[in-house]
């Protein structure tokens, strides 16, 4: 049994942002991640972190206040308004923080942070490191873990690389710990904590067309999932709309918000046709500008019925190189264009996991001790629909607060006896399900059953869905659920066993999809994301709440909870 | 391309079996346009032989984790396409210079002490203000090119110094160190140089250019190198004249 005071699963910004804010805190932290944590997904966001800086000659008037409205509108009215607050006020102190700690931001001509336009954004308020911003904000946030561990003074923070957390322990209603297998050897181990947090990122990957990592298989939310944490508002699942057709790997915002077209088969720039995206365009906000491609497609005006033309070309080479370098790159090597010359052909494709774990604004779960933070958890700040550029905001400014939430939480608490035992137990369960997988197993193929997961999701719950599919939807993963419980892994070997690591993922991919569907048959209204043929208006007398899905033996038991208001009235959205 | 598909000629071996000698296996993909080398090994593991091991998590070149050595260079899985390859045999090795794991990964911790050395973290001159340190796009400009290493490992694999040496720092250390000298908000130039500055640092480099050869994100380690070499017998010569 390894031991920590607090225990954080997920090496990305979340993780990473806590881990800092911990060893300030004085407070022993292990850190697991399933790959090294520069490898986490977070070091694929693109565009920007979203700050009233008011850096951008066009930001002078910008407020946290504005940020926040523009949050709650975005999110079509589901985000709690208390917490898109506190993230838009601490925004600024973040985004200078981490600009301190080393982050490369591009600069504005006075040498200032600088700020781009980005969808449903009232002013240019995303800052930047050229296309890169995510992988320039996760090495900055490592090294400074790096500089906590060279530090003699420090607390020791000892990274587990390489190792997948399983399963929970739980002692009564108090979080006593975590389990995990040691990619590298197969080892199961209990490690003890007074707090976990579960930075585990999304689980796009439950769809046949995600932008995410391979990594990102939703089982850091199956975990705290299966130990009774509810997950809040799955069925609010981003579309991106431009994602490289074929493979879709993402083209951030940025493309757009630096002066990018959308454009569709007879070279018309299809949002004006449509009232509420024609006066924003092409920096309307996604949920918008994937439906009106979706309806581009059904109407049979997409590019070969699959996609669109993202066109750059008119803003020349030179800032294409400047601003948007790693776009430039990708298109090259992954389509073979140039968009200095070509258009690059896009299609929408899932992008970001808006529900998660519930937590509330301190990032703490109803499971005691147990926390989350970042695309893992569900605050709520994204609601229904997340603007571009909040997401590495929540990250940071979550990452943080759950990491001092999490110290405060350990010094009052105290250890009860059982816990240990509680912790064994669970290790022994763990064990035992991997040798059970390894040992004797069934006949059931686990990658046909993820290929048939991901194919569903893709055409049953995706930007429009209806009673009939979703219903289809929901039996069909019910069956690949049960098929699961008779699944076997043909390699049998402890190192490095792939077959093993995806399988006991894919249970966890199951649980969440599982989630996903359940919540979108069961929201009878259209919401951010979340589009119902059948049900094509918003219905805030009716639905003005968060979904709460908790694991019951027959699926996923449904409840419902108040959206936190206080700030900003809803109004319907037009852009 | 034989009926449309490649053969694949991929390193297998795990040293924790004894008397398992390492050997190469022949795999038959099929190909399509667009498949990437990365595509072609979760065929591979996914389809024919379940107990190959090799790393992957972006798939979008930002990560780092699936770099190896792929028909005769070293590159990114993820962003090599196959049908450019030919029919094959396409050979896959794992980076080099570093201890195997298993079958394509190898284990990244001596790349990662080296990495460690160099004291990869800004050391700021001064206080920060309540604000953002300013700096000019001009010097934001000269990060460019040095803030973009994934700290994949391939460099340090690709560079026949480092067969020789292990105790040399290696161009992804090196171009990293040079990230903070060129930062106008560090102010730890003086020690960043004292740690490159040795036999097994700067001056090891036999500018044989093949971390820039072989760099997936188009970097130039050895320009960064040679960058501190300049840097270090400039600071030699104030010191001189002071």
């Amino acid at each position: 049994m390894r031991s920590h005071d607090v225990l954080i699963v997920g090496g990305g910004l979340a993780g990473l942002r806590a881990a800092v804010e911990l060893n300030k805190a004085n407070v022993k932290v292990g850190l697991i991640s399933k790959v090294h944590p520069l490898r986490s997904h977070s070091v694929a966001a693109q565009g920007g972190i979203n700050a009233s800086l008011g850096n951008h000659p066009r930001g002078d008037y910008d407020t946290a206040m504005r940020h926040a409205f523009d949050t709650v509108k975005g999110s079509d009215f589901l985000a709690d308004q208390p917490a898109v607050v506190r993230m838009a006020k601490d925004a600024p102190l973040r985004v200078f923080e981490i600009e301190h700690w080393g982050c490369p931001f591009s600069r504005t001509d006075e040498g200032k942070i600088a700020q781009r336009p980005f969808g449903g954004a009232g002013f240019p308020r995303t800052c930047y490191a050229s296309d890169k911003t995510g992988l320039a904000m996760m090495h900055t946030l490592f090294e400074q873990m790096i500089r906590y561990q060279q530090a003699a003074e420090r607390q020791e923070l000892v990274v587990y690389s390489e190792w997948l957390v399983i399963g929970l322990a739980v002692d009564g209603d108090l979080c006593a710990g975590a389990v995990a297998m040691n990619i590298k050897t197969g080892e199961v181990d209990g490690f003890r904590a007074e707090a976990v947090l579960f930075a585990t990122g999304g689980a796009g990957r439950i769809y046949g067309n995600s932008t995410n990592a391979i990594i990102n298989s939703g089982m850091g939310m199956a975990v705290p999932y299966r130990a009774g944490v509810p997950l809040k508002d799955m069925e609010f699942v981003q579309f991106h709309p431009t994602t490289l057709c074929g493979s879709n790997i993402l083209i951030s915002e940025a493309a757009r918000g630096e002066g990018g077209y959308l454009l569709n088969k007879d070279g018309h720039r299809f949002l004006a046709d449509y009232p509420d995206s024609k006066k924003a365009m092409e920096v309307a906000p996604r949920d918008i500008v994937a439906r009106n491609m979706a309806r581009e497609i059904l109407a049979g005006r997409a590019v070969e019925g699959t996609h669109f033309w993202l066109d750059l070309r008119h803003l020349g080479e030179e800032k294409i190189q400047k601003q948007l370098p790693g776009i430039r790159d990708l298109a090259i090597r992954f389509a073979g264009i140039d968009p200095a010359d070509r258009p690059v052909p896009v299609q929408p494709g899932q992008h970001y996991t808006m529900g998660g774990i519930d937590v509330d604004r301190s990032g703490a779960s109803p499971l005691k001790g147990l926390f989350a933070a970042g695309e893992a958890a569900c605050v709520s700040v994204h609601g229904a629909n997340r603007l571009g550029g909040n997401s590495l905001l929540d990250t940071i400014v979550f990452g943080a607060i759950t990491g001092e939430a999490m110290a405060e939480f350990i010094a009052g608490h105290v250890r009860p006896a059982s816990a240990d035992k509680a912790l064994a137990e669970a290790a022994a369960r763990g064990r035992e399900a991997v040798e059970r997988l390894l040992g004797g197993g069934g006949a059931e193929d686990p990658v046909s059953i993820k290929d048939e997961m991901k194919k569903t999701m893709m055409e049953k719950v995706g930007i429009f869905r209806d009673r009939a599919d979703l219903s289809a939807a929901l039996a069909k993963i019910r069956e690949l659920k049960d098929r699961y419980r008779r699944v076997g892994v043909s390699f049998k070997g402890k190192i490095l066993n792939q077959e093993l690591r995806s399988t006991i993922e894919l249970g966890g991919s199951l649980d969440v999809a599982e989630a996903v569907v359940a919540g979108a048959l069961a929201r009878e209204e259209s919401r951010g994301s979340h589009s119902r043929t059948d049900f094509p208006k918003r219905d805030d007398a009716g639905w003005l709440k968060h979904t709460l899905a908790a694991l019951a033996p027959e699926g996923p038991r449904l409840s419902y909870r108040d959206v936190e208001l206080g700030y900003f009235e809803p109004a319907e959205r037009v852009y | 391309m034989g009926g449309g598909s490649a053969t694949f000629k991929i390193f297998r071996h795990d040293p924790s079996a004894e008397g398992e000698e390492p050997r190469f296996q022949e795999y038959e993909v099929p190909v399509r346009p667009g498949l990437t080398v990365l595509d072609a090994l979760f065929y591979v593991q996914e389809r024919l032989d379940s107990s190959l091991a090799f790393r992957a998590s972006c798939r979008a070149a930002a990560c780092g984790s699936c770099a190896m050595h792929i028909a005769g260079g070293y590159g990114l899985a993820c962003q090599t396409q196959v049908e450019p390859l030919g029919g094959g045999p396409i050979v896959l090795r794992p980076l080099a210079h570093l201890p195997i794991i298993r079958d394509l990964v190898v284990d990244m911790g001596p790349f990662w002490e080296k990495y460690n050395k160099i004291r990869p973290f800004l050391v700021p001159g001064e206080p920060a203000p309540e604000k953002e340190r300013t700096q000019s796009p001009d010097d934001r400009d000269k990060l460019e090119g040095l803030i973009d290493c994934i700290l994949c490992g391939i460099c340090s694999s690709a560079c026949a110094v480092g067969g020789t040496d292990d105790a040399y720092l290696g161009p992804a250390a090196l171009l990293n160190a040079d990230r903070f000298v060129q930062d106008t908000r560090d102010g730890a130039t003086e020690e960043r140089l004292r740690i490159v500055d040795g036999e097994h640092g700067v001056w090891r480099c036999h500018t044989i250019f093949s971390c820039q050869e072989a760099c997936p994100k188009g970097l130039d380690p050895t320009g960064a190198i040679m960058t501190l070499r300049r840097t270090i017998i400039r600071h030699r010569w104030k010191k001189l004249v002071r």
